[in-house]
C-alpha cells in the first residue's frame, strides 16, 4: 500500500515555490497533477483577507502555450469559441476548446501579445491534452509552443492589489482596465501583467520567467498588506462569484450552453464543436446549470443530489460555505424545467438534506472587480 | 473534579456527578480546519456510546460526531449555531457540544484518559 502511495507522490509535480510554502508551514496536497498550497493560515482567514486586502496565490500549475504566426493562415482563428483575431494587442479573451459534439475539453484565456502573438492560458490538468488538440487543428507555417514550464505565474487579488503593485513597480500597472495587460520589466526581465483573475476582486496576473517567481513571491510578501493564499481560498472566492471550475463544473460533456456559458460562444465564426452547439440551441438543451443558496449554514458538496418535489433532478458540481453570505452555496445541473428563479430545491445526500433556493449568480456581487 | 476522557475519534467528555460533557479535542478541530457547520443533537435525545450523536462541517469535511457514553442529551451548546468557529477557537473548552445524562457509569473503561489519549496521538503522527 504505501509503496503504491510513494509511486503516486513521486508523479506529483511542483512549483519552484514548493521551499516557500514549506517554509509558510502550508498543507499541501495533489491538485490536477500537482502538489500545492490549500492552506497557510486557514481557509476562511485567507478568503477575508482577499476580500479585504490583497492575497497572493502560486499559480504556477497552469499551462501557458505561446502562438507565433498569421492567425487565419495559422489556424489559430477557428480553434476556440471565440476570435482571436479581433481581440485588440494588449486585451485577453475568455472561451472555450471543444471537442467534436460540444463539449468543453478546457477553459481558457488567449493573451493578443502582438499582431501575429498570442499567449494561451490553461488549466494544470489539461495542459498536455490542450497541446496535443490544439496542435492538431493549426496548419503548417505557425509557431506553437508549450512554454509552461519555462513561465511563472503569480496572482494578486483583492482591493489592495492595485496599490501594492504600483508601490512596487511604479504607476504604469494602475493604469490597466480588466481584460487588458501591460508587457513590461519586473525584477530586471520580461512580464506580463494582466488585470484579471478568479476571485472577483481587482487582481491581476503576473507572468514572467520561472527562475525569477521565488524573487517576486518573496518581494510581494514583504509587503504588509499582502498574505499568501491557498486553492481553497480560491475555491471558495471563485464560487462565490459563479466562476466555473474545469473538471468540476464543465468537462468534455457539458456544453457551454448546458453551463450557461453562451456569452463566451461566437456563432459568428467557425469553431470545431459549432454544428452540435447549433442543434443543442435548435432542439433546447436536457440539463442547464443552476445557481441555489442553502437556507443554513450547511455546505452542499460535489456529488450531492438535487431534488425538486421530492424527486431527483440533478446534481451538485460546486458547493462550499460562503463566508461573506453566511451560508451554503453551489452550483449543479439539473432538467431545464426546474431551474427557474426561486424554485425551492432540496439537497440531499446520505442523511443529510438541506432546502435550498435558486438564485441569480454571482451570489456575491460587492467585490471590487471592476474598481 | 471533572473527570476528561477522550475517544479514538477524537471525541472528549468531561463527567462530573452523572453529567457528561462532550466536544471535539484540539486535533481534530485542526485537522477538520475551519468549523462552518455544527449540527447539534435534540435535547430529550437518546444516545449508545460510540453511535453518532450530531454532525460537523468545515469547509474541506462533513464529518459525524460519535457519543463517548451512552445516555440523554440535557442541554446543548446554542452558541455554536451563530458562531461555530467556537469550535476551532476552543473546542476542548467554549466548543463544547452536549450535556448528555449518563446511563451506564462503567463506560469509561472503553475510553482513554489524557495520556493515553495522547500517546494514542503521537502514534497517528
Amino acid at each position: 500500500m504505501s509503496h503504491t502511495r510513494e509511486n503516486a507522490m513521486e508523479q506529483l509535480q511542483s512549483t519552484p515555490l514548493l521551499a516557500e510554502h514549506e517554509r509558510l508551514k502550508a498543507l499541501l496536497a495533489p491538485f490536477g497533477g500537482w502538489n500545492m498550497p490549500i492552506q497557510y493560515e486557514g481557509i476562511i482567514a485567507e478568503h477575508r483577507w482577499c476580500r479585504e486586502k490583497a492575497a497572493l496565490f502560486d499559480i504556477c500549475h497552469m499551462g501557458e502555450f505561446l502562438y507565433k504566426g498569421d492567425l487565419e493562415a495559422g489556424g489559430l482563428e477557428d480553434v476556440f469559441t471565440f476570435s482571436v483575431k479581433t481581440i485588440p494587442v494588449g486585451r485577453s479573451r475568455y472561451g472555450f476548446l471543444l471537442n467534436d459534439v460540444g463539449g468543453v475539453i478546457d477553459d481558457l484565456i488567449v493573451f493578443r501579445l502582438g499582431e501575429d502573438e498570442a499567449m494561451i492560458v490553461v488549466n494544470a490538468a489539461t495542459i498536455a491534452n490542450d497541446f496535443a488538440v490544439i496542435q492538431s487543428r493549426l496548419k503548417d507555417g505557425a509557431l506553437f509552443a508549450n512554454i509552461s514550464a519555462d513561465t511563472g505565474k503569480l496572482d494578486l487579488q483583492g482591493p489592495l492589489a492595485r496599490q501594492v503593485l504600483v508601490d512596487a513597480f511604479g504607476p504604469e500597472i494602475g493604469q490597466i482596465p480588466y481584460f487588458k495587460f501591460i508587457r513590461t520589466t519586473i525584477l530586471g526581465v520580461e512580464a506580463i501583467v494582466s488585470r484579471t483573475g478568479y476571485t472577483g476582486e481587482l487582481g491581476y496576473e503576473l507572468f514572467l520567467p520561472a527562475d525569477k517567481v521565488v524573487e517576486l513571491w518573496n518581494l510581494l510578501l514583504a509587503d504588509g498588506r499582502v498574505k499568501p493564499a491557498g486553492l481553497g481560498a480560491r475555491d471558495v472566492l471563485r464560487l462565490e462569484v459563479g466562476y466555473s471550475l474545469y473538471g468540476s463544473d464543465i468537462d468534455e460533456a457539458t456544453t457551454p450552453l448546458e453551463a450557461g456559458l453562451d456569452a463566451f460562444v461566437n456563432f459568428d465564426k467557425a469553431f470545431v464543436g459549432k454544428d452540435a452547439l447549433l442543434k443543442q440551441q435548435r432542439e433546447g438543451v436536457k440539463r442547464t446549470k443552476v445557481a441555489f443558496q442553502v437556507g443554513s449554514r450547511r455546505s452542499p458538496r460535489h456529488h450531492y443530489e438535487i431534488c425538486f418535489e421530492g424527486e431527483g433532478i440533478g446534481t451538485v458540481t460546486s458547493g462550499v460555505f460562503s463566508p461573506m453570505l453566511g451560508c451554503g452555496v453551489g452550483i449543479g445541473f439539473v432538467r431545464p424545467d426546474v431551474a427557474a428563479l426561486g424554485a425551492p430545491l432540496t439537497i440531499m445526500h446520505d442523511k443529510v438534506s438541506m432546502e435550498a433556493t435558486v438564485v441569480e449568480l454571482p451570489f456575491y456581487k460587492n467585490g471590487s472587480l471592476r474598481s | 473534579m471533572a473527570e476528561t476522557y477522550f475517544t479514538k475519534e477524537h471525541e472528549w467528555v468531561k463527567i462530573k456527578e452523572g453529567i457528561a460533557s462532550v466536544g471535539i479535542t484540539e486535533y481534530a478541530a485542526h485537522q477538520l480546519g475551519d468549523v462552518t457547520f455544527v449540527e447539534l443533537p435534540q435535547v430529550g435525545k437518546t444516545v449508545k456510546q460510540f453511535q453518532v450523536l450530531c454532525a460537523i462541517e468545515s469547509v474541506k469535511a462533513a464529518s459525524d460526531i460519535y457519543s463517548p457514553v451512552s445516555g440523554t442529551v440535557t442541554k446543548v451548546n446554542e452558541a455554536l449555531e451563530d458562531r461555530p468557529e467556537i469550535v476551532n477557537e476552543a473546542a476542548e473548552d467554549a466548543g463544547w457540544m452536549a450535556w448528555i445524562e449518563m446511563s451506564d457509569p462503567s463506560e469509561v473503561k472503553a475510553l482513554m484518559d489524557r495520556a493515553a489519549y495522547d500517546e494514542y496521538l503521537r502514534g497517528l503522527e
